[in-house]
């Protein structure tokens, strides 16, 4: 039931996380951008869990559970790049150059 | 056999000296100035060692046996097939050898002490004077070659130390490298004919060499002359023949005791006796023999005519006795290994004696100069001259030993170099090569009669150069130094009685000959040997009188025709003189075309382009340059920038996923 629909939803979603993550460098922007991937893909676990059982419902929770963590983590780096450089543009932050 | 009575406890003559060795070694870091101890020790262990060689060679006398007593000490190299014991032997000619090193040896030891006294490295002369005794005791007693190895590489080692023993003075530790770097190239023959005498015949003992060779070997094969030549080659270094003589009399810096035993009468005569032991080896192979033979010959004229014209008393001496082992080598070379043995025999009782006696009147001149404050040569002749009135002793002994060598009857000289010759002479009936040997050997016996005599003239008749303050300090040395002068004296002018020839109709004939036959006998079955018998023998015997007397008279006369300027005044040499005292310009040749191209060769390209150019620039730092380059160039990916690697992450899963969803 409005599995083709959910998917290609899902897929239009991740793309345009995926491209904002490619193009944008704005730290928190990028980060927003993951984050919309990442609810992408947990459309899709939803629409693919009535074919497959509750796993992929279950699996829901987990990858919310895990991008709540990793917001925290994330935001507390970038607010301490932010402090250390006042700028959060990626731009500038290339200290792993060889 | 197994050894029994006092040859199983041969194995003390080694012991003892380094005991002394260790004592003395141990005094020379802790208590140099106890000189009376060294005194003690260093003399007291060599002639003990002598008392256990008398008594075994008391017992072979008494029990005379066929066959080599062993005495293993214990197993060596257990390596598979190659099993080698570290054994001694004693038997007729280890014997002989050992009598002759250790005599010597005492006799030296002895002088020695007076020698050294004032000199402080007195305990370390004592402790490497020992340390040689000990290695050229496990050379000759030796029952396998590498056994015999260790003595032959231990004693030049000793040499090394000894001729560089006073190492401040950089001439005397260059002549001591010289000496050990010429004699390696030796050794690396002798080593070669080791591993093929090994491939060949499968043991390395000399009893079993001299049971197997004649089965395993064909007469003059390829085999048999290749291990023979490379043997050869170790004793051309060891015994100083050409073209390996010139370290010898460069190896005179070191004290002259030294000289005496280390480079006249025992170490240089040991690629004789390598020669003499191995004679089955040489006997089947002719063209090795002839080698040996024609080097000896050679080296004997050769050195004689250099020793004409030296100054220097020692050098003089050098000379002869790289002259005298080409005699010897002249002897084993034409099959005569007793003769051989015979003229090493007497050649260490006379040449001994000769150097004893040169270092008699150096200490004399030395002293006689130290007195005055004069900084002249106390060993150049030309300051000399004269010295009989003040060493009579000292005249009196090395003019027997003079004669002896020049070969007047009956000293000892005569009876070992006229076999020899006789033997060249016999052989050439077979081999016509034979009678230029036989001639340049005459020769040589002229030349050395006409240096010998010009030495003692120089050196002890006609007027004193000394300088007339310094005469009245010339005295004879403490009995200390005379006293083994003597003995060696009573040696020089008895010693031919141990191989007295048939035509002397008394004593006891032959006895060496008789003696070292179990030993020889392995050679005999290749070789027939024979002397000239009735008139031609006389004839021989006349000639070779002759020629000694001849020139005792033209080497006195020449000398003494005009008066000899001092060492200081000395004109220049001219012509053929100037030829000869340069000694043939040898040196200089062998700087020009040996070293000098090696040190180029070292230098511009085993230096400066093998190393410097190839390894370390082009190995070592290209490799660094190289990986340094393609680090950066991987370096590149790395732009720090997060959207890159995003991008390459993107490619990198879509390529997975591709690759997969196929």
């Amino acid at each position: 039931m409005l599995l083709g629909p959910s998917l290609t939803l899902s897929a239009i979603l991740f793309t345009i996380g995926l491209a904002g993550v490619v193009v944008r460098r704005n730290a928190i922007v990028l980060f927003m951008c993951i984050e919309l991937m990442l609810n992408a893909v947990n459309l899709t676990f939803v629409a693919l869990s009535q074919y497959h059982g509750l796993n992929g419902q279950v699996m829901v929770f987990f990858v919310m559970t895990v991008a709540a963590a990793e917001a925290a983590v994330g935001l507390a780096i970038i607010l301490a790049i932010f402090r250390h450089r006042q700028s959060v543009d990626l731009q500038n932050i290339n200290l792993l150059r060889g | 056999m197994a050894a029994t009575g006092v040859a199983a406890w041969i194995w003390l003559t080694i012991a003892l000296p380094f005991a002394g060795f260790l004592l003395n070694g141990a005094l020379a870091f802790r208590r140099p100035d106890a000189k009376g101890l060294v005194s003690l020790i260093g003399p007291g262990t060599v002639i003990a060692a002598f008392g256990v060689a008398a008594a075994a060679f008391l017992q072979a006398a008494a029990a005379p046996t066929q066959e080599a007593m062993l005495v293993p000490l214990w197993r060596w190299m257990p390596a598979g097939t190659l099993q080698v014991d570290l054994s001694l032997q004693v038997d007729q000619l280890s014997l002989v050898m050992l009598l002759v090193v250790t005599g010597v040896g005492s006799l030296i030891h002895l002088f020695s002490v007076g020698y050294m006294r004032e000199d402080p490295g007195y305990a370390r002369y004592f402790a490497y004077l020992n340390l040689f005794i000990v290695f050229m005791l496990v050379l000759v007693l030796g029952s396998n070659l590498p056994t015999l190895f260790i003595g032959w590489e231990g004693v030049g080692l000793c040499s090394y130390l000894l001729i560089g023993f006073w190492y401040a003075d950089k001439a005397n530790a260059d002549a001591g490298k010289k000496a050990f770097i010429m004699n390696r190239i030796g050794d690396f023959g002798a080593l070669v004919a080791m591993f093929i005498c090994w491939q060949a015949l499968g043991t390395l003992s000399f009893p079993e060499i001299a049971e197997r060779a004649p089965e395993l070997l064909t007469p003059g094969g390829t085999t048999v002359t290749a291990i023979t030549l490379l043997l050869f080659l170790g004793c051309i270094g060891k015994s100083a023949q050409i073209p390996l003589y010139t370290w010898l009399p460069d190896a005179m810096a070191g004290p002259t005791p030294v000289s005496a035993l280390i480079h006249a009468a025992t170490m240089v005569t040991a690629g004789v006796y390598l020669v003499a032991r191995t004679n089955v080896l040489f006997a089947m192979a002719p063209v090795s023999q002839m080698v040996v033979a024609g080097i000896g010959a050679l080296t004997a004229l050769f050195a004689a005519t250099i020793g004409l014209r030296q100054y220097d008393i020692k050098r003089v001496l050098a000379y002869s006795t790289v002259s005298q082992l080409g005699y010897m080598f002249l002897g084993v070379g034409s099959g005569a290994y007793v003769a051989g043995v015979f003229h090493l025999v007497t050649h260490a009782f006379f040449k001994a004696l000769l150097f004893l006696g040169s270092g008699s009147v150096i200490h004399a001149m030395h002293h006689a100069y130290h007195a005055t404050h004069a900084h002249e040569d106390a060993q150049d002749m030309r300051n000399m001259g004269g010295l009989r009135r003040y060493l009579p002793w000292t005249f009196a002994l090395m003019g027997l030993a003079t004669l002896a060598i020049a070969g007047i009857p009956p000293l000892s000289g005569f009876f070992s170099k006229d076999e020899i010759l006789a033997f060249a002479f016999g052989r050439a009936a077979h081999d016509p090569a034979w009678y230029v040997f036989w001639a340049m050997g005459a020769l040589a016996a002229l030349l050395t009669a006409i240096y010998m005599a010009r030495l003692m003239a120089m050196t002890f008749l006609g007027d004193n150069r000394t300088g007339a303050e310094e005469r009245r300090h010339l005295h004879e040395a403490s009995w200390i130094m005379t006293g083994p002068l003597l003995v060696l004296g009573i040696l020089t002018v008895v010693g031919g009685v141990i191989n007295l020839p048939a035509f002397i109709r008394v004593g006891p004939l032959h006895a060496l000959d008789r003696w070292l036959e179990p030993v020889m006998e392995p050679a005999g079955r290749f070789l027939a040997l024979e002397t000239p018998h009735g008139g031609i023998e006389y004839a021989l015997i006349g000639l070779a009188v002759a020629i000694g007397i001849v020139g005792l008279v033209i080497g006195y006369r020449t000398t003494l025709a005009r008066p000899i300027p001092v060492a200081r005044e000395a004109p220049p040499e001219r012509g053929i003189w100037r030829l000869l005292h340069q000694k043939w310009y040898v040196d200089e040749l062998y700087q020009e075309f040996i070293v000098n191209p090696l040190v180029w060769l070292s230098r511009g390209l085993l230096w400066r382009l093998v190393d410097q150019t190839l390894i370390d620039r082009a190995g070592v730092n290209g490799s660094a340059w190289l990986s340094r380059r393609l680090g950066w160039l991987g370096s590149r990916l790395q732009t720090g920038e997060v959207g890159v690697y995003i991008v390459m992450f993107l490619l990198g899963a879509v390529w997975i996923l591709h690759a997969v969803a196929r």
